[in-house]
């Protein structure tokens, strides 16, 4: 077990309980936190000069269906643009109540990556100013980046025409393609 | 009687640019709202080149998942494979040996290179000056001939493995870009005469597009964007990887935050990759381009045909995947646009369990409702343009 970094020490000596979990796996340090310290610990963590984390570098998440509980995971990446150090926040969100706070009022680049998260994931960012779809569009249904989306699932705006003798792809799982073939081939 | 004078109704105006324009070298849209021609609002719409990198990278094999990493920013695939594979490493816990170290180190930098040569040469021809555009892309021609004679494809390269390379430079590959070096440097000096004091050019990006310190820092940007605001940040010297701490360069900075300033840091960029480009090949190291590691690197042909040991280590690396512990790692390296960062997941096993890439110009294109404010209508091109918007990296 390596050595804690002093500034996860401090993050764990302030906020005690809401500290979950903390690593440093491949020099990366990594505290996990409970998703109601969130805004809080963030904050201080961009704003104690202590810590001075400046920089959001990235906000993503990981869906770890029946790997792990809760489900999800939001993750924060951050960096200090003065000490050049960077660590990474996480946060375990649930499947039932799939919410976390936005950090838009933190930093102004978090809107849109929230955005992404909530389109891919179907995590909701409390306190968004702003939360829709953004890479795909707003009649899509479901959320892709979820292990359980199937991959070859097909979800065209305007119906795709069978074209004869073209590549048709007989592995696709697509139940809206098998619910409309089934429904043709009732009279 | 003479009618009264009526005061001339100015309502904002709805216009959509966009999906496909022909200044917006990238599908994207843009809802503005104008006064006149002045941009009161944008809404910008990003995704329409959305292919779902990280799902398809989740059905891959972690050595399949370097071909999508190419379709990323296109214009620089050797950063993407150079980033991706250092991830990978570094979840690994192995280190590539120095000759390979520095020929991804060159190869990063020529393609820095092209990927500026592309955006200033397109943002000039944009704006009128088609001349230096050619120049510029003839310039990039140059260099990418010599990607293609070094990787066998100009774009989508795949040129980079997990734990070394596919193969080594071409026998004459320093003469061929001290040559094209040469030509290049001279081609820019032409561009810098046509452009960099030209009166019609300095009007439409000086002053336009301005970004402050603090807005830029906010929205996350990196890269030629950030350095123009005069923020020294560069992911190669603040958490410098593969042999750029053992390189002598500088950052170029900017002051105003605006589009003039973000051509110039690129133009200078330029010139600084080249220097790094021949420091790294005086130094360049013999020995192995891969790793010796059976269980990373796949073993030569030889071996494969000639031996069960070979065979078993090739056939085990095609059909399970390299096995990569599992664990979580995050690698940034400083791609043509900004900070190109890699967030890997591994659960064991020979596919990656979530590959997130962080895409510089998504989080820009996130902060240019805020640059072009204000602005009028046909600033949107070199402001976007500056930009450099790639939708295979933008909308992955």
């Amino acid at each position: 077990m390596p050595e804690e970094s002093p500034r996860i020490q401090y993050l764990s000596g302030k906020f005690g309980a809401l500290i979950l979990d903390s690593h440093a796996l491949h020099g990366d340090e990594t505290v996990v936190i409970c998703r109601e310290g969130l805004l809080e610990i963030v904050r201080s963590l961009k704003e104690d000069p202590q810590m001075d984390f400046d920089f959001l570098a990235d906000i993503t998440a990981v869906d770890y269906l029946g790997k792990k509980e809760p489900r999800f995971e939001a993750v924060y990446h951050l960096l200090s643009l003065q000490s050049h150090r960077r660590i990474r926040v996480k946060v375990p969100v649930p499947e039932d109540q799939p919410e976390v706070d936005s950090l838009t009022p933190l930093w102004k680049g978090a809107n849109w990556l929230e955005r992404e998260v909530w389109d891919m994931f179907g995590i909701r960012f409390r306190g968004h100013p702003d939360l829709r779809r953004i890479l795909l569009y707003e009649e899509f249904r479901g959320y892709p980046l979820r292990k359980d989306y199937p991959v070859n699932q097909r979800q065209p705006l305007i119906p795709e025409r069978p074209l004869a003798g073209t590549f048709v792809d007989t592995r696709s799982d697509n139940k809206l393609l098998q619910l409309k073939q089934k429904a043709e081939h009732k009279p | 009687m003479k009618p009264e004078p009526k005061e001339l109704p100015i309502e904002p105006m709805d216009l959509q640019m966009g999906p496909s324009h022909p200044a917006t070298h990238g599908t994207i849209k843009f809802n503005l709202k104008l006064e006149g021609e002045k941009v009161l609002a944008c809404e910008t719409e990003v995704g329409y080149l959305h292919r779902g990198f990280d799902k398809m990278s989740e059905q891959a094999t972690w050595t399949q998942v370097i071909p999508y990493t190419d379709r990323l920013n296109y214009v620089s695939p050797l950063i993407n494979n150079v980033g991706y594979a250092l991830a990978v490493e570094k979840l690994l816990g192995v280190e590539t040996p120095p000759r390979c170290q520095f020929i991804r180190t060159i190869m990063s930098e020529i393609s820095r290179v092209t990927d500026h040569l592309t955006c200033c040469g397109m943002a000039a021809s944009e704006l009128g000056a088609i001349t230096a555009g050619f120049y510029m892309i003839e310039a990039r021609e140059l260099l990418m001939r010599i990607i293609e004679a070094v990787t066998g494809a100009r774009l989508t390269i795949s040129y980079v493995r997990i734990g070394g390379l596919k193969h080594d430079l071409t026998p004459n590959f320093a003469e061929q870009v001290a040559q094209a070096f040469r030509k290049v440097r001279q081609l820019l000096s032409d561009c810098d005469k046509l452009l960099s004091r030209n009166r019609i050019f300095i009007d439409r990006m000086s002053n336009v597009g301005v970004i402050s310190r603090e807005t830029a820092i906010d929205y996350g940007l990196t890269g030629p964007i950030l350095r123009s605001t005069g923020v020294n940040y560069d992911v190669r010297k603040a958490n410098p990887y593969l042999i750029y701490d053992r390189l002598e360069f500088t950052v170029p900075l900017g002051t105003q935050g605006d589009n003039y300033d973000r051509f110039i840091c690129r133009i200078q960029e330029i010139e600084q990759s080249m220097k790094i480009v021949e420091q790294a090949l005086k130094n360049l190291p013999p020995g192995p381009i891969s790793l010796d590691d059976p269980r990373v690197v796949l073993p030569e042909k030889e071996k494969v045909y000639n031996s069960i040991e070979g065979l078993m280590h090739h056939f085990k690396i095609i059909m399970e995947g390299i096995q990569v512990p599992p664990g979580e790692v995050y690698f940034p390296v400083e791609g043509g646009n900004g900070e190109l960062g890699f967030y890997i997941v591994s659960q064991g096993g020979g596919k990656p369990y979530r590959v997130r890439v962080r895409p510089p110009c998504f989080i820009a294109m996130g902060a240019f409702h805020e640059m072009i404010k204000g602005y009028m209508l046909a600033d949107i091109v070199p402001t976007f343009g500056m930009i450099n918007m790639i939708g295979g990296e933008c909308d992955r």
